[in-house]
């Protein structure tokens, strides 16, 4: 048990992606080879298809600081504008480059009643 | 009507708070009386939960929309399925059910103890309802979780449910799901009731036990249920993905699947009191925290949303249930002595115990990576996460244990495992396991993963020990009665229910980790994006767009949905072809500041999975088409047709909808081929079943001897 608990704490700790909003990502520098979750609200009227990859810009929950992000992979049903979203990647020359499939977009408020469990 | 309903809810706070006063009077007085008049308030609390959900459901049903929770989450076009369902996607409303099941369960619990377990059943009266009436509080006095709210101007149509929620799967979910909880309570009560009395022998156990075991197998269809949903539903094409509401559902499982497996050594040993207490505890709370993390937004999930201000309650009634229990255990750690200690670790008690620790290292495990976020942000002050990868690698490992146990533990002897007991029980398993190793090592792709070839052979280890001794079985019994086989085989069965039940449960789990490990050591997946007539190639399947389909108000499952945008696929496998029809679903915006057209686009859009089962593997596929290409025409739409009649607004939406067929842009697709998926519904069916048979009642007359009428039996035989 002490031995899976050990086991546990140190590799969560290294596993861990660390959450950050589009101010927290554009203020620090990232660490080379580090990726984060960014979260935060889709901006409206950014979303625009290129090719494989969606672009879109995503900005503070509260506030007006925004990243541009290249995403590929499968984009969840509920991704809307002004939603809020969570996408893992880094960020590489003003852009941040996303993992694949690594969207997540959460329900809109309309749907806070609505139970979705697994 | 609505004021009835709020008024049963009253009565039954107040019915709920004379139960708890009552049975804990009844268990200081020793009152028959008044311990009959707190079962009695437990019926009464239940029929007045019916009384509301009745009114709630007969609301919904004509789609009275003064009802504030009718308004929505349902709506007048809402398919009358969804209008009954759509009672428990509503945070009020599940919680209405929660109560309904617990008032239930209760009375059914009290029917059946009201002439036994007479000092342990009044306390437990109080536990179960006190837990009501926490419940029926949230709903009496938080404005947001009344489910009788009403609005004072109606509005014209009500927002409908939520379209992802709409599929069969996911509607008895969640009621699955809460009976499991609601199901953990009961023992929960009267193992409280057993631990104030001091009455801590095994009458608790053997007075719950079919509770604890209806509820496990509820909580564990409700869990299937919510992965087939992912799987055959959301667009993604996995079943798990250690979001933090499905772990919450999976850890009181595991707690409570060790429970069950405990209990037995305290009911045949007298051992691992204590540890039985702390799990059933562990259950409820877990329970609890189930159906708070659901709602409380405080862990980032797709699912966990909406923020809550029923937290704080929530919190603290699990804070007071753990340390009341706690405290409780403590205080009567005297009577909770074990009455034998261990003689032999190669002994079933051992390997039960064994089990039990793989499982609530499961649970620990889960438990800390879904609070990680929580954990990390006290600790460095940043909120970070760990993802599958994390979970798997703890998981694998462990569950691949559990595996094996499941062969080892129903067979092995109790207290001391002889070297003949070990050779008789387990040489022809372990025949089977090594020949399952080496075919599928030398001849089968299976050995580029070593990890599923182990996980193979345990699988073919606990399959063929639970065939062997059911082969036995029946062949004692043909020699001894001269039976056919068949007779021989129900008979066997229909007199030793709970353990051939507790084998057939374990060949399930085997076959549900088969399908578990073929299907993530094996998947393979691509996206792309085809125009008509352009295909690619996944494992050995072609799957080539033959053209786009779009339609109006033609939606496969019923859901209602307006606009439908999808795609043939033409598949190929070795010369074989079958087509599959993969779809999206666009809802309607509800948003006034949408077009008049945009709107039919702008809502909640759907993905209709196609997929083609088999027992050696799925070809499942999703489609994304692009909207980008109509959007011009759509814009103009919007703007030239404001404010069109409704049927000139329909044809031009038809005729876009029709563009989108005649000169088809590109669409992204999700071809997955999954090796082996199918068996862990085929395993899930098997452990349901299993856990049926161990659940059917026995029939009277044929119940099997009990070990004490069996030892009185044979002392007068041998006096004769």
């Amino acid at each position: 048990m002490l031995l899976l608990a050990t086991a546990l704490v140190w590799t969560s700790f290294n596993a861990a992606t660390e959450a950050r909003t589009p101010s927290q990502v554009l203020e620090q520098p990232a660490e080379p080879g580090r990726s984060y979750e960014l979260t935060g609200k889709v901006v409206e009227g950014s979303i625009e298809r290129d090719g494989e990859a969606l672009r879109f810009a995503v900005r503070d929950r509260v506030g007006s600081a925004s990243v541009p992000v290249s995403y590929s992979g499968v984009v969840p049903d509920p991704f809307r504008e002004g939603r809020e979203v969570i996408v893992s990647g880094a960020l590489a020359e003003g852009t941040f480059m996303a993992e694949r499939d690594s969207l997540v977009t959460k329900c809109p408020s309309k749907f806070t009643n609505a139970e979705e469990p697994a | 009507m609505a004021a009835v309903g709020s008024a049963a809810l009253f009565v039954a706070l107040v019915t709920a708070l004379y139960a708890v006063g009552a049975g804990v009077r009844a268990g200081v007085t020793r009152s028959r009386h008044t311990a009959a008049s707190a079962r009695r308030a437990i019926y009464c609390l239940a029929a007045l939960m019916v009384l509301a959900l009745v009114i709630l459901e007969a609301a919904y049903l004509r789609t009275d929309l003064s009802f504030a929770l009718v308004a929505q989450n349902s709506s007048i076009q809402t398919p009358t399925f969804y209008k009954v369902t759509a009672m428990w996607s509503s945070q009020a409303g599940s919680l209405m059910l929660w109560v309904l099941l617990l008032s239930l369960f209760s009375s059914a619990v009290l029917y059946s103890t009201r002439a036994s377990l007479r000092e342990v059943t009044p306390y437990a009266t109080a536990v179960l309802g006190a837990v009501a009436a926490f419940f029926l509080s949230l709903m009496v006095l938080s404005p947001e979780a009344q489910p009788f709210a009403t609005l004072a101007n109606p509005p014209i149509d009500g927002q409908g449910l939520n379209p992802l929620l709409r599929h069969p799967a996911m509607m008895f979910h969640p009621p699955m799901l809460y009976t499991g909880y609601v199901g953990f309570t009961i023992p929960f009560a009267f193992a409280i009731g057993a631990l104030i009395t001091r009455r801590t022998g095994a009458e608790w156990i053997r007075a719950t036990r079919r509770f604890a075991l209806i509820a496990w197998t509820f909580l564990g269809f409700g869990i299937l249920l919510g992965a087939l949903w992912s799987y055959s539903e959301l667009g993604w094409g996995g079943y798990w993905a250690w979001d933090p509401v499905e772990n919450a559902s999976l850890m009181p499982w595991l707690t409570g699947t060790a429970f069950l497996h405990s209990i037995m050594i305290q009911e045949r040993r007298g051992m691992l009191k204590v540890w039985n207490v702390a799990l059933i505890v562990a259950t409820f709370v877990l329970a609890l925290l189930g159906t708070f993390l659901v709602r409380s937004g405080i862990l980032n999930s797709i699912h966990a949303f909406g923020e809550s201000t029923l937290g704080a309650p929530f919190l603290g009634f699990i804070a007071f249930v753990l340390i009341g229990s706690v405290a409780l255990v403590l205080s009567r750690r005297e009577s909770l002595r074990s009455e034998a200690a261990l003689d032999s670790l190669a002994s079933r008690e051992a390997v039960f115990l064994l089990n039990n620790l793989v499982l609530v290292s499961l649970c620990v495990v889960i438990f800390y990576g879904t609070f990680f976020p929580l954990i990390s942000s006290a600790l460095t002050g940043a909120e970070a996460s760990v993802g599958p990868p994390w979970f798997n690698a703890f998981v694998a490992p462990l569950a691949i244990v559990l595996v094996l146990l499941a062969g080892i533990g129903p067979v092995i002897a109790w207290r001391r495992a002889t070297p003949a007991n070990l050779r008789r029980s387990f040489r022809i398993p372990a025949v089977a396991m090594v020949v399952t190793f080496g075919v599928l090592a030398t001849l089968t792709p299976a050995a580029s993963s070593p990890t599923s070839l182990i996980v193979f052979s345990f699988i073919a280890f606990t399959i063929v020990v639970a065939l062997q001794e059911v082969w036995r079985g029946v062949g004692a019994r043909r020699v001894m009665a001269d039976e056919s086989w068949p007779v021989a085989l129900s008979g066997l069965i229909s007199r030793n229910r709970h353990r051939y039940g507790g084998y057939v449960v374990h060949v399930g789990i085997a076959t549900l980790m088969l399908g578990v490990a073929g299907s993530s050591a094996f998947v393979g997946q691509r996206d792309a994006r085809l125009s008509p007539g352009e295909s690619i190639s996944v494992d050995g399947y072609t799957v080539t767009y033959r053209e786009p389909t779009a339609e109006l108000l033609a939606d496969r499952s019923g859901t209602g949905a307006p606009v439908t945008l999808g795609a043939v696929l033409d598949v190929n496998r070795a010369g074989r072809t079958f087509t599959l029809r993969p779809s999206r679903n666009y809802y309607p915006s509800g948003d006034p500041a949408a077009g008049a057209i945009g709107r039919f686009f702008d809502g909640e859009a759907t993905s209709e999975v196609d997929l083609r089962w088999g027992l050696a593997r799925d070809l499942w596929t999703a489609v994304q088409p692009d909207l980008q290409a109509l959007r011009p025409s759509i814009d103009e739409a919007d703007r030239r047709f404001v404010d069109a009649s409704a049927p000139i607004q329909a044809a031009i939406l038809r005729e876009i909808v029709e563009s989108y067929r005649s000169e088809p842009p590109p669409a992204t697709f999700r071809v997955i081929v999954s090796p082996l998926a199918a068996w862990i519904w085929l395993g899930g069916a098997i452990v349901m079943a299993g856990a049926l048979l161990a659940l059917w009642p026995a029939a009277g007359a044929r119940r099997r001897l009990s070990s004490v009428e069996a030892a009185r039996l044979g002392r007068e035989l041998s006096r004769a």
